[in-house]
């Protein structure tokens, strides 16, 4: 009978943390999914275009790449780490494309060359972190200028324009069997973002990431080899951004140095509101998914209703505040209390003393 | 009894005296180095072409490094205690703007009321940044990139399509920056005073160590009772107030300022800070040294220019700069803390 308890016992106290975690998810994205109602409604409301089949591919076309980036963007932070230089891979990649496909070489080849560049970029980041002991987001800051550096150096002031239609078709031309809804990069999105939600969520290697995030120290010592992990995850990041790169080239079929300039914030933003702690140690892919619509439909709805396009840093940059105060402000409420009842038995003793 | 007890206290009094002149020594060797490369830069360049050192190039270069090594200070203090301000290109964009355009809108208006206004700018923005931070709980990096973002598109909807142009600017403005003393550039010997008063209130006022002790350890620091929260807050203020007067000097400086006036400057000014031995993890630096870093920096970018280097590399080389001066800072504090390690294995055996 005895030895039967304990593991009822346990399993009782797990399921509790189980559903306390559980609790803690749902309501950040129930509240994602409010959200993206709110937008929704706040697009019909400001324009009758908003869900048309050209705005949302449209809409599509404008959030794609930021959307693929986010992917690799959920691990790395999931683990604590951070790659600002997400944007500045996408430009180099660009550039590198045209470069190279203005001197003649096949476009399949193009692109295989600029995927690999891509690793290399992750990898040096990855390296500078992971074997150098450097924290990412410094290292992150110097290859943010170091790669869009690179980029001005191939590029310098010119533009490449002439890629064959074949390829910038995917900036006009929609997936087929989607009702012209769906672009060519959303699609990719798709794909990446179930394969990453599989490993995020339902591999040991998913586990180990936040495991990492939460504890690096307790990770290692658990037998989670951390930085070859993380060295990993600047790699895929680095090839992903490529991809990201190749995609804006073709969809704006333009290669300038400064294509994708800024980017990494709406990265940042997006991610951060999905729930993912900066901190490291939890997260959701379903969430960033989430909170990619909810962005895309606000920039949409916004640029509908004819706001300054050039100003749209002021809304990403607020989204961005929130989504970290909010969840802190819980903690604001416990400390807000704290102070009260401090201030009452600080009155309680002053009254005592006045009474002596 | 007491004598082995007072001897080895004594010995150990001696070594951790001994320990802190290292720790001082390769400091001052970590600035002076940075003088040395700035020197044997100037050396290399003005054979290859004596144009680097005409008085004109010389006082253009000073110029351009004090708005730089001004932004490095204020940005000295907030990466001491282990933060970061990457709002300072936008602060400095904003109060450039708002700052220059109250000439086309109340004329003869006095030039001291304008570095009012954009000191003023300045401060705003930092007291938002380090009440986020401080109170908020968010990582500086995150409130200052969301700022970055947010004051750069408050600076775009205020400036709209337009610009200020030079021709709207009285004279007596524009010429701040080309006053010279003995073919010394005045701003430069002011903002060298200010950096000075700056370098010695963080070396030599308890405040400013505390600074260092909160980067060094915050949870510590607090524990000692020092007050993080308002040393932070107030580093911030002050990053963000000489951001404000940097920019009204850009403004002088340059005289045609749009919405993309000092755009990106927050890396190059960070890159400023770091090459010139300010750790990235905060608790140790110089002022001293950040204004040498961002002096360097602009040599470096001047003599690129000078030999015919195209100005496309600039940025390359910034970065490349940027990651091998972190690099280094960190090789530098391993090796110390092994040396500094083995020392008291020695003392203990």
């Amino acid at each position: 009978m005895a030895p039967d308890a304990r593991p009822v016992e346990g399993e009782r106290a797990n399921t509790a943390e189980a559903a306390e975690r559980l609790r803690s998810l749902v309501r950040w994205e129930v509240g994602l999914g409010a959200a993206l109602m709110a937008v929704i409604v706040f697009g019909i409301i400001a324009s009758s275009q908003f869900l048309t089949s050209f705005n949302m591919f449209y809409l599509n076309l404008s959030i794609g790449e930021i959307a693929i980036m986010t992917l690799p963007m959920t691990l790395l932070v999931v683990t604590g780490e951070i790659d600002l230089s997400v944007a500045s891979i996408l430009g180099m990649s660009s550039a590198l494309l045209g470069d190279l496909y203005s001197h003649g070489w096949s476009m399949p080849l193009v692109i295989v060359a600029v995927l690999v560049v891509g690793a290399i970029a992750g990898w040096v980041n990855g390296f500078l972190v992971t074997r150098v002991g450097l924290p990412s987001l410094a290292v992150t800051i110097g290859t943010l200028t170091l790669y869009r550096g690179i980029a001005i150096v191939i590029l310098g002031p010119s533009t490449i324009s002439t890629f064959p239609a074949r390829y910038t078709n995917i900036g006009v031309t929609a997936l087929p069997h989607t009702g012209g809804y769906l672009s060519y990069s959303v699609g990719i999105f798709i794909v990446l973002a179930v394969i990453f939600a599989i490993v995020l969520h339902m591999t040991p290697v998913g586990r180990s990431l936040f495991v990492m995030g939460a504890n690096e120290e307790a990770a290692r010592y658990a037998g989670i080899r951390v930085k070859r992990t993380k060295l990993i995850l600047f790699v895929v990041s680095g090839v992903v951004c490529a991809l990201a790169g190749a995609l804006y080239t073709f969809r704006l079929s333009t290669a300038v140095q400064n294509n994708g300039i800024g980017l990494e914030l709406n990265v940042v933003t997006i991610v951060l509101l999905g729930g993912v702690s900066i901190f490291g140690g939890r997260g959701t892919i379903i969430g960033v998914v989430l909170a990619i619509a909810v962005f895309a439909g606000l920039q949409n709805a916004l640029f509908l209703t004819n706001f300054q396009q050039s100003a749209m840093g002021v809304v990403t940059g607020s989204l961005l505040l929130l989504s970290v105060l909010i969840p802190n402000l819980s903690s604001f409420a416990e400390r807000g209390r704290d102070i009260l009842r401090r201030r009452e038995l600080d009155a309680a003793r002053g009254a005592r003393e006045a009474a002596r | 009894m007491t004598a082995t007890a007072d001897s080895r206290a004594g010995a150990a009094a001696v070594d951790s005296a001994n320990a802190r002149r290292l720790v001082d020594l390769v400091f001052r060797i970590r600035e002076f180095g940075i003088v040395a490369v700035l020197a044997l830069l100037v050396l290399v360049t003005a054979v290859i072409e004596p144009r680097f050192v005409d008085l004109t190039n010389i006082q253009f270069i000073l110029v351009d490094a004090t708005i730089f090594a001004l932004l490095a200070l204020g940005e000295t203090m907030v990466v001491l205690t282990r933060n970061v301000d990457l709002s300072v290109g936008s602060i400095l964009g904003l109060s450039a703007f708002l700052s220059a355009d109250l000439f086309g809108r109340h004329h003869g208006i006095s030039i001291v009321l304008v570095f009012a206004v954009g000191l003023a700018i300045g401060v705003a923005c930092g007291l938002v940044s380090g009440f986020l931070t401080v109170v908020g709980r968010v990582p500086s990096l995150v409130v200052t990139l969301a700022m970055l973002y947010i004051l750069r598109g408050i600076d775009t909807l205020v400036v709209g399509g337009g610009q200020v142009v030079a021709s709207s600017l009285p004279n007596s403005f524009i010429e701040i920056p080309r006053k010279t003393l003995a073919g010394i550039p005045v701003l430069a010997i002011v903002v060298a005073v200010v950096i000075a008063a700056g370098a010695y209130y963080l070396h030599s006022f308890r405040s400013g160590r505390e600074l260092y002790a909160i980067g060094s350890n915050p949870d510590a620091a607090r524990l000692a009772g020092i007050p993080a929260g308002r040393r932070v807050f107030t580093a911030f203020v002050v990053s963000g107030g000489i951001a404000g007067i940097a920019g009204v000097l850009y403004a002088a400086r340059y005289g045609t300022i749009d919405s993309t006036a000092g755009s990106g400057y927050e890396l190059q000014v960070i890159a400023a800070v770091v090459v010139g031995g300010v750790a990235i993890f905060g608790g140790s630096g110089s002022a001293v040294g950040a204004a040498f870093g961002a002096l360097l920096l602009n040599t470096i970018l001047s003599a690129l220019y000078v030999l015919g280097v195209s100005p496309f590399w600039n940025q390359a080389i910034a970065g490349a700069l940027l990651l091998g001066a972190i690099a280094l800072d960190r090789g530098i504090s391993l090796q110390l803390a092994a040396t500094l390690r083995k020392r008291r294995t020695h003392l203990g055996a």
